[in-house]
């Protein structure tokens, strides 16, 4: 279980991304954070990742506070960030090195079969595709058997056939092992196809708007009534959330 | 050999070997002889037709004929043994105080802020300045001349890699934090290999600057050496000794840098770059 109990984050510059936000995740379970930029949702990430400190409040997994980044937690980037001087499989094993070559070598074959590219174990990262690359990041996150699984916005740099095809791809992989999995998006449809519950963020200062927990049925059907029912619910909800005080109206650049 | 040269040699190695090998020869690199080949064989013609008279420039032919008796004597080979050694001691030594410090350096602030100043202050003193200090210091046999060439190897590393570490990419860093990497996997697993470009370009441009000091510490007093040579060339009036002690620099220099060049290139496969068209 992960538990984040009134994290405030506030920057050297003074701004306060995050003010006093309340959230447990469950065990095994999915959650997405939704939200416009500046909302304070990829702030967030990074500290349940323990790249960042909050200024005060904590961020506790399974008892145990989390003061840097942990092996039981694992994260990808909005982008892949493979290594280009490492081949894919070494890429992969980066976060494996303590193992022994053997059990490395097994690992990283399982995972890259997995994600469906095998055949690319020896290639460079410049000989793959966006969706590749970032299945191969995928693939690192998940070689080192994570308990908690953070993702920061993996697709939004992909196409939408790519996007929708490693969002599928991406349930398949969390049936392995149901890692806890927390997931920061713009897109509601995203959020809504991945996941179990979703926190609505809003700006200035970072905090959670709402969350819902819709009932739909697995898999979830993009397509089906209830679904997008929830879909403009959601968008009308981050319409309110990054409209900003004194009328200036903005599209709400999350639903894009 | 400046170092915008050697970029664009480094990048042309890099683009050969990521290129598919074909099959048909290529011939290109032909091109680089033609004017070399057309001056020397211009002269030769001048001085054989007597536009010239050559005394104090010798033809070609000459200077080839000397190397030739030169090395017949077998007094070439020891000249040659003698600067090649020192050269490669002092580019090992420059080398490896130039990676330690500018790794350390560039990964820890508070290093770069205790000896970056002094380390850039030193760098602005002509190293031939150095001279009289190190023959003081470690007497006039190997050990001054070795240092001088360190000395000047080390520079080019050091501000090279420490400029290239600062300049790595935040974001695969943080991979690296993600999997809880130590300082020292950090340094060799991430900021090292992300700065090999970098760091053989300041390999080669170190081992030009070896070659240049290497002259300067033989001019100290030697009693064999290529700079011996062209001393010795010069107090018994030989132009011919002057000018194959320079086209044996010349032809070591470029033969160490096509090493270390072609050595380095397998090491550079992975790179997305830039590849001119032909």
């Amino acid at each position: 279980m992960l538990d984040i109990s009134n994290v405030v984050k506030r920057y050297p510059n003074g701004h306060l991304a995050l003010s006093g936000l309340n959230l447990t995740v469950e065990t095994g379970e999915i959650l997405a954070i939704v939200g416009g930029s500046g909302c304070g949702k990829s702030t967030l990430l990074r500290l349940l990742s323990g790249l960042d400190q909050p200024t005060s409040g904590s961020v506790i997994l399974d008892g145990t506070p989390v003061q840097g980044p942990r092996p039981e937690i694992g994260l990808v980037f909005q982008e892949p960030r493979l290594m280009p001087w490492l081949s894919i499989d070494q890429n992969v094993g980066f976060g494996i090195r303590h193992l022994p070559a053997a059990k490395q070598r097994s690992r990283i074959d399982e995972v890259l079969a997995r994600v469906g590219l095998a055949s690319h174990s020896g290639h460079w990262p410049r000989e793959l595709s966006g969706g590749q690359a970032q299945r191969v990041a995928l693939a690192r996150a998940l070689v080192g058997r994570p308990q908690v699984l953070l993702l920061d916005e993996p697709f939004s740099a992909l196409d939408a056939l790519t996007r929708s095809d490693l969002q599928e791809h991406l349930l398949e992989l969390w049936a392995y092992d149901r890692p806890t999995m927390v997931l920061v998006t713009h897109d509601i449809e995203e959020a809504l196809f991945l996941a179990d519950r979703i926190v609505v963020m809003q700006p200035n200062p970072g905090r959670i708007r709402t969350e819902v927990k819709p009932p739909l049925a697995r898999p979830h059907d993009r397509l089906d009534a209830e679904f997008l029912a929830w879909k403009y619910k959601l968008l009308a909800e981050l319409d309110h959330a990054s409209r900003r005080p004194g009328g200036d109206e903005v599209f709400p650049a999350a639903a894009i | 050999m400046t170092v915008n040269q050697i970029a664009l040699d480094a990048a042309a190695s890099t683009n050969k070997a990521a290129v598919r090998p074909s099959k048909r020869l290529n011939l290109s690199w032909l091109a680089g002889l033609i004017l070399p080949v057309g001056l020397a064989l211009g002269w030769e013609v001048a001085v054989a037709l007597k536009w010239a008279d050559g005394r104090l420039l010798p033809t070609p032919s000459r200077i080839i004929t000397t190397l030739f008796g030169l090395t017949r004597s077998g007094e070439l080979a020891t000249h040659v043994l003698a600067t090649l050694q020192r050269v490669a001691l002092g580019f090992g030594f420059g080398v490896a105080a130039g990676t330690f410090l500018g790794a350390l350096a560039g990964y820890w602030t508070g290093l770069r802020r205790l000896i970056d100043p002094t380390l850039q202050a030193l760098r602005n003193i002509p190293s031939i300045a150095w001279v009289p200090m190190f023959i003081l210091w470690f007497g006039i046999f190997e050990t001054s001349k070795v240092i001088l060439i360190a000395v000047g190897v080390f520079f080019p590393i050091y501000l090279t890699l420490t400029g290239a570490i600062l300049g790595v990419d935040r974001k695969l860093v943080e991979v690296g934090r993600i999997f809880r990497f130590s300082h020292r996997e950090m340094i060799t697993r991430i900021l090292l290999p992300a700065t090999l470009p970098s760091y053989i370009l300041a390999l080669r441009s170190g081992l030009g600057l070896g070659w240049m000091f290497v002259v300067a510490a033989e001019f100290m007093g030697a009693e064999a050496g290529l700079g011996f040579l062209l001393v010795d060339g010069q107090q018994t009036g030989r132009p011919a000794v002057i000018l194959a002690s320079i086209t044996a620099f010349a032809l070591l220099g470029k033969l160490t840098d096509w090493l270390l060049a072609s050595s380095t290139a397998r090491l550079l496969r992975w790179q997305d770059s830039f590849k001119p068209a032909e």
